[in-house]
């Protein structure tokens, strides 16, 4: 999966500034879609497009457990958030949903990677690879459950009885 | 096997569960509301396009539903959330479903006690991360989002990774007006806003054995800002007491057993604890009250189902007892229950002779949604529970979380105030 790389080089981007509150009272995907990261960058609509990634650092989507949050990222283009790390409803409302995949990346990567860069991700091999500069990096594995509802296509097309 | 793990082996048929399997648990209650209600409502519409039935749910005497976030309504299109809500409820056949304006409502973390509506020993799961607050009964509660929670509708069940647990130690009594709110914001000061992250933040101790449900309640609700997974406190003859007085007996109380492992355990002196704020934009931005910066405050907000249960406001009607206010001073009781008790044991008239305002139950302003938003670079204090950028209003706003009886003294100043300096 290839795509280029939005920087955002801090920690704790939390669901207030993806999705504010006043538009949780939104449901309509494509309207989110347009007030996506609207607490931390009003120039992110120039820049995003389809099949984009996010890179950014720790603790990505703490606070609130809207779902809103990767449905108006997904609903911009964005396909994957590269991040150090990930609080736990966000994380799972992003494989869950189906809408984009979170993607543990450790410290070479977050550093090597710039804004613009363009980035292949490979998960059949765990590994990352930066076209722009060419360099590769390791991201972190998906645990087993995980891997397997993102291979489904979401929960609710993962099927445990065939486990 | 410690109280989650037991919890968590029973729902799930197991006869032991460790830290990091996974397992679909069978889930005892849901509860949704006027935000995530609709949001379900929109999963379950794609579903049926996908030619997925929805026709019925698993077990709708299982589910709840609370109106709180978007009430009163503030525009049209959060009116038609709730009349969609309602249809939903009424088509599937969900019975309990407190409205606004009709009886007891409230916030639902604050309904999810109020009205006995978990248990101990139950799998809870919300469609708010709050959800966590309920752990105080002795009960699993997990916030989830609008997919997960559709799934429980329909499936009465839902896979978890058995967290592994901190636990945290509370040792003696908390001095007088120092507060639950005050030794959590400890706590995440201390271990960071992910520093519980995938975790259960479980407190025990005999800080814990001092403390009321609603401290306890006001513990759990926090342990999302650490990034929990659930906080949790076992359940004791206070909660027996608080559930039976609500009409809930009959309760299977879950404890851990005597060799139960934890991976982490800390210990905290509660009885050394001073009153502590979270300066914006994080809530681990904590330091104590004494050394607050010394901003011009424009507003002072004690609401959510973090700081307005009944303790709550009684905290904050000793401090502004025959006091006035010098700031815009806001108070939300969380639930009909607690305004009407508010009400008849006289605290309504000390806030409003203080020249508060005194409003209904919702979460509006502790979400930035409606009722009371910030303006660009007010500053706030609140008794809520974060405090990121533009949480209550404006980008440019500022939160400085606290306890019930600090807000209610820095009101009376319009300084971050330490409620000991006023008595």
């Amino acid at each position: 999966m290839k795509g280029n790389i939005i920087k955002y080089a801090r920690d704790n981007i939390d669901t207030d500034v993806i999705i504010p509150g006043q538009y949780l009272k939104v449901h309509d995907y494509a309207e989110l879609a347009t007030h996506a990261m609207e607490g931390l960058d009003p120039d992110f609509h120039s820049k995003v497009k389809e099949g984009d990634f996010i890179l950014s650092g720790k603790n990505f989507g703490c606070g609130s457990s809207r779902e809103h949050a990767p449905i108006a990222l997904s609903h911009c283009g964005v396909k994957a958030i590269l991040a150090l790390s990930f609080a736990r409803i966000f994380y799972r409302n992003s494989v869950d949903g189906a809408f984009l995949l979170p993607i543990e990346i450790d410290q070479d990567a977050y550093d090597g990677i710039s804004e613009g860069d363009e980035i292949d991700i490979d998960v059949s091999k765990n590994e990352i690879k930066n076209i722009t500069k060419n360099q590769t990096y390791k991201m972190k594995p998906f645990s087993e459950i995980i891997g397997k509802i993102i291979a489904a296509g979401g929960l609710f097309k993962y099927k445990p009885d065939q486990d | 096997m410690n109280i989650v793990e037991k919890i968590l082996a029973r729902a799930s048929g197991k006869s032991s569960v460790v830290p990091d399997d996974v397992i679909f648990a069978d889930v005892d209650k849901v509860m949704m509301h006027d935000v995530s209600g609709p949001g379900v409502i929109k999963v379950f519409d794609k579903l049926k396009k996908q030619g997925i039935s929805v026709d019925k749910l698993w077990d709708p005497t299982k589910v709840w539903v609370a109106e709180d976030h978007f009430v009163p309504s503030a525009d049209k299109l959060s009116a038609e959330n709730i009349v969609k809500l309602s249809n939903f409820t009424k088509n599937y056949g969900i019975e309990k479903h407190f409205k606004y304006g009709m009886g007891q409502y409230g916030i639902c973390h604050t309904l999810s006690h109020e009205e006995a509506m978990v248990m101990p020993g139950d799998v809870y799961v919300g469609g708010d991360s709050h959800t966590n607050t309920t752990g105080a009964l002795g009960a699993f509660a997990c916030g989830l989002g609008h997919t997960d929670i559709a799934y429980v509708l329909l499936n009465g069940n839902i896979w978890f990774k058995v967290p592994e647990t901190y636990y945290f130690k509370l040792n003696g009594k908390l001095p007088d007006h120092v507060m639950a709110k005050d030794l959590i914001l400890k706590i995440i000061g201390e271990i960071g806003n992910d520093g519980g992250a995938y975790r259960t933040m479980q407190f025990g101790g005999s800080g814990i054995d001092e403390m009321s449900i609603e401290s306890r309640l006001t513990l759990c609700n926090m342990t999302t800002e650490a990034g929990a997974k659930n906080g949790i406190v076992e359940p004791d003859q206070k909660v027996v007491d608080y559930l039976s007085q609500r009409g809930a007996t009959d309760l299977n109380l879950v404890t851990g057993d005597s060799d139960a492992e934890y991976s982490k355990i800390f210990e905290f002196e509660s009885s050394e604890m001073e009153p502590i704020i979270a300066k914006p934009f994080s809530p681990d931005n904590t330091c104590v009250v004494s050394e607050a910066p010394s901003v011009e405050l424009d507003k002072s907000y004690i609401g959510s189902c973090t700081g307005a249960k009944y303790e709550d406001l009684e905290a904050a009607a000793k401090i502004l007892k025959g006091r006035k206010v010098k700031i815009r001073t806001e108070i939300l009781p969380a639930a009909i229950s607690i305004y009407q008790r508010a009400m008849e044991n006289g605290l309504l008239k000390i806030f409003l002779d203080a020249g508060a305002t005194v409003g209904p139950p919702t979460c509006g302003a502790c979400c930035g949604a409606h009722m009371g938003v910030l303006a660009k670079d007010e500053i706030c204090i609140s008794t809520t529970n974060r405090n990121f950028p533009g949480r209550m209003g404006h980008v440019e706003s500022q939160t400085y979380l606290a306890s019930p009886m600090v807000a209610a003294a820095s009101a009376v100043t319009g300084k971050i105030t330490d409620p000991r300096d006023l008595i």
